[in-house]
């Protein structure tokens, strides 16, 4: 894996700094260096989701990127979402039962958000197509559709804009 | 119905933490020094091993090894048969067989040293399905390849068929599952002299690995200690393999002095942990002229895999299962459970029922074909009625209507409205629509007298301020175990929600309730956590303090005087079972369940005969499964059972080369996404089951039965071609509708 190296990224907000091999993966930084577990890794090559963090707004599987492609970037994780009080999409997944297991359910909520960021709104057929990358084992995916649905009627523009995290310079 | 707590959609206990990421499984966790641990594994089926090389390249001195001279005591993972070892010593049973365990405090290291441990064998010849192991050619395991029979006989069987007007034979299959927990299995490991033995760990049986672990390691109970973490989903996949895991992970710990975790990736977890067992059934039914069922024989065989672990377990409740919720004056079930060279199959949510009810419903729809009656027509008359008995004379007692169930089911799903339209549009169409229908039900608790022999107990206790907790070790995996029960006793105390918690799974803290399986959670430890909270409230007014019918602010200061003058406030309850049961384990007669849930399901598919792929397009899921205690919980429950039934019957094929899983990996074992499944229409029938908390019988397991052999139905349905196993593929619907067209299998239908 090389030596380790100094790169720096923002996670949440905050930039940080991290020792780490180049090609290690971003969800092992942000797991073991950052101490942000709640990142989850279920199969490692990027066909669950339930380690997808936005990358410049962009949703990606963090076990694919080598945090060396995370240099100078925007990284948003769960933890980033919940300030003081639940997020409208978070308070949707408690409510509608969207979450049994829970371990599929930060990447799903990742990917939720990445999803009402670019459509408020969003059809069935839309929901279906967004949420195509993370997979969940425990719901049969009816009430995570029904928690999409529940938050996007009941996000304000407030709301909206908290989701378009990203800073307008690397945007 | 005039509960304030049962039967409310309150918030999950454990939500707020799975929605903000913040609850711990335990990959999420670190102790000081901690080092993690790898498992070298066996790359044969069977054979013995000759010798262990330690390759060049690997810092040795670094590593932390551990080798079945490092058990104490007997080599064994202990469960129901000793024939299992901890470690592979001489003798290879199964690929992926553990032999070797390694520790290193940098995780990157452990991939590169385990490629470099080489295992030199000499391999034996080895079995790879039900047939090779029934032939006795090669004996892998005892003298004859069988780990359990049973037979259930009720009435005359030989008789029947001199009186039949048509006899029809069928024989189905099902193939392996994989229960593919989105967390994998994983545990961390402490050994001290102080404390003993420490386990945390991803698991649904805290006591079972508890018992394991005492059994590994000699010591006493108080001086081995489990702790369930957060664990995100089990589906009988994290039953009886945490206690091999944990075993590996102590054995580690206890050589280097320092906490060890292992944590399996996706590959190792699907290559070497548990799946449900591939299936055979073969049928062979007697029908009178009015199409009434005069009797049947069913010979039911599971592939065990290895070693015995649960299969004497799953074989039994897919035997009692056979025969479905059907009346059958006479009919012979005979089971065998057999060992092949592949890793043990296990526990998966249907435990057996799946494989048996698939053959069942998909035979009712054979003999229906066969008779000339419509397959609705011919389950309304053999269905099960209150006052008749099941295959084991297990005589109904609950007021069920399943004529009704079986109507209502259709009604919802406009079948026979929409299977004349189907019939009509499919002549020309390329893509054809079909509908199936599968009646069928699944017993709640364990089998006979297992929940006897678990003797669960269950405590509640309450501090100064009142607040309540549920002391059981039924674990939270997505069911809602802790949801459930926590309203179970704030009902049954007048109290509030948000008043009762539950204590931590940890064996230190919560006596054996029993493993959490079995649709056994809301029926059984429901009730006895029902009874323990009735049994604390006649403590406070034994004490001469308000606790029957008192408010809430009243007991919770009740509690607190109690607390303060005679110390700790707690309450438990044991199981008891309900009056007039009566099981017999060697005939295998009598009450198999103290109570079943009840289900018609009806698929509607279309299958593209440009691709062979097949769509289910809506699904209705109609079940009577007593008081529905939480109803976003309970529709949650038949939702995700349905999604993983779908699964099994049309997406989830195992590839197996030798007895190895090839496709081990979510890239090439296809489970449904978010773009796969229809509509699943979630419809409850409540009747209040009297011996369940506030009437709820069990629920867990029944969707995972009845959707595969509805959607099968509806495909031949849609095809008029016939298809009698599981897992249905595309490539399979075109070598039946055309490369093998004329050599289709016909039964056998005499007049």
């Amino acid at each position: 894996m090389g030596a380790r190296t100094e790169i720096r990224l923002t996670v949440n907000g905050t930039e940080r700094a991290v020792s780490a091999y180049p090609m290690e993966r971003l969800l092992d930084v942000l797991r073991n260096e950052l101490g942000l577990t709640g990142t989850k890794e279920g199969c490692g090559e990027g066909e669950c989701g339930s380690c997808s963090v936005l990358l410049n707004g962009e949703l990606v599987n963090s076990c694919l990127v080598p945090v060396l492609q995370a240099e100078g970037k925007d990284i948003r994780t769960i933890e980033g979402l919940a300030t003081e009080a639940l997020h409208p999409v978070q308070k949707a997944f408690l409510e509608c039962g969207g979450a049994q297991c829970g371990i599929c359910t930060p990447g799903m909520i990742v990917a939720t958000v990445h999803l009402l960021s670019s459509k408020p709104k969003p059809t069935m057929e839309e929901i279906r197509e967004g949420l195509n990358g993370n997979l969940c084992r425990c719901t049969g995916y009816t009430r995570i559709f029904e928690a999409v649905q529940s938050a996007a009627e009941s996000m304000t523009s407030d709301d909206l804009k908290q989701l378009s995290c990203v800073p307008e310079k690397v945007r | 119905m005039s509960e304030r707590v049962v039967g409310v959609a309150v918030p999950r206990k454990e939500g707020a933490a799975k929605v903000t990421g913040t609850a711990k499984y335990v990959d999420d966790i670190r102790l000081d020094g901690m080092l993690y641990g790898a498992t070298v594994r066996s790359t044969i089926a069977r054979g013995t091993i000759k010798g262990i090389h330690f390759g060049e390249g690997i810092d040795w001195d670094e590593f932390v090894v551990v080798t079945a001279k490092d058990v104490p005591g007997k080599n064994v993972v202990s469960l129901i048969v000793e024939d299992q070892p901890l470690l592979a010593d001489k003798q290879i049973n199964h690929p992926e067989e553990p032999i070797l365990l390694l520790a290193h405090a940098d995780r990157h290291l452990l991939p590169l040293a385990v490629a470099a441990v080489r295992i030199e064998y000499e391999a034996m010849p080895s079995v790879h399905s039900i047939e090779e192991s029934e032939c006795c050619k090669e004996i892998v395991w005892g003298e004859d390849n069988t780990f359990k029979t049973y037979t259930i006989d009720k009435g005359n069987i030989d008789e029947v068929w001199k009186d039949a007007a048509w006899i029809v034979e069928g024989e189905y299959t099902t193939g392996a599952q994989e229960q593919l927990y989105i967390e994998n299995n994983g545990v961390i490991a402490q050994v001290n002299d102080a404390d003993g033995v420490t386990v945390w760990g991803s698991m649904q049986c805290p006591f079972y690995v508890h018992k394991a672990l005492m059994a590994l390691t000699g010591l006493p109970e108080d001086k081995v200690r489990v702790i369930q973490t957060e664990t995100g989903g089990a589906f009988g996949g994290k039953e009886d393999y945490p206690s091999i895991i944990a075993g590996h992970a102590v054995l580690l710990a206890k050589k280097s002095g320092r906490p060890v975790k292992i944590v399996y990736d996706r590959m190792e977890d699907m290559a070497a942990t548990t799946k449900r067992h591939p299936s055979r059934t073969r049928h062979r039914t007697a029908i009178d002229k009015d199409g009434k069922l005069l009797g049947g024989e069913i010979e039911f065989v599971i592939d065990g895999g290895a070693y015995v672990t649960l299969s004497p377990v799953v074989l039994s409740r897919g035997t009692i299962h056979a025969a479905g919720p059907y009346c059958w004056p006479s009919i012979r079930v005979k089971a065998t459970a057999v060992a092949t060279n592949t890793p043990p199959h296990g526990a998966f949510r249907g435990f057996g029922a799946p494989q048996s009810l698939f053959a069942l419903e998909r035979h009712m729809d054979v003999v229906a074909r066969a008779i000339g009656m419509a397959p609705d027509e011919f389950r309304r008359k053999n269905l099960l009625r209150s006052g008749e008995s099941t295959a084991t004379q297990q005589v109904i007692r609950e007021p069920i209507d399943l004529q009704h169930l079986l109507d209502r089911a259709l009604e919802l799903s406009d079948y026979h409205a929409k299977m004349a339209r189907f019939s009509k549009q499919n002549v020309l169409a390329t893509k054809k629509k079909g509908m199936g229908i599968a009646a069928f039900f699944h017993g709640a608790g364990f089998t006979g007298s297992g929940e006897r022999y678990l003797n669960a107990l269950v405590g509640v206790d309450a501090d100064e301020r009142g607040d309540v907790r549920v002391l059981v070790s039924s674990t939270e995996f997505g069911q809602g175990t802790n949801t459930i029960l926590c309203q179970i006793a704030a009902e049954a105390l007048g109290l509030e929600y948000d008043d009762v918690s539950m204590a931590p799974p940890d064996t230190r803290v919560v006596p054996n309730s029993g493993p959490t399986v079995a649709s056994r959670t809301a029926m059984i430890i429901g009730k006895l956590v029902q009874r323990a909270a009735t049994d604390l409230k006649e403590k406070l007014v034994a004490a001469g303090l308000p606790g029957a019918d008192a408010r809430r602010d009243a007991f919770r200061r009740a509690c607190g005087e109690y607390v303060r003058t005679r110390g700790e406030l707690k309450a438990y309850s044991r199981y008891q079972a309900p009056p007039d049961v009566y099981w017999d384990d060697t005939k295998y007669r009598g009450e198999a369940y103290p109570a079943f849930g009840w289900a018609v399901y009806v698929a509607e598919v279309t299958v593209d005969t440009a691709t062979y792929s097949v769509t289910v397009d809506d699904f209705v899921a109609l079940q009577e499964v007593g008081r529905v205690l939480h109803p976003v919980l309970a529709a949650g429950q038949i939702e995700g059972g349905v999604a993983q039934a779908i699964g099994y019957a049309l997406y989830e094929k195992v590839e197996w080369k030798q007895g190895r899983m090839l496709n081990n990996q979510m890239t090439n074992y296809i489970m449904p996404t978010s773009q796969d499944l229809p509509p699943i229409r979630v419809y409850f029938e409540e009747v209040p089951y009297q011996y369940g908390p506030y009437g709820a019988k069990g629920i867990g397991e029944l969707p995972m039965d009845g959707p595969a052999p509805a959607i099968v139905n509806a495909v031949v349905a849609a095809t008029g071609e016939e298809f009698r196993s599981i897992p249905l593929m595309p490539e399979d619907i075109f070598s039946t509708m055309y490369v093998n067209a004329s050599t289709k299998i016909s039964d056998e239908v005499t007049a």
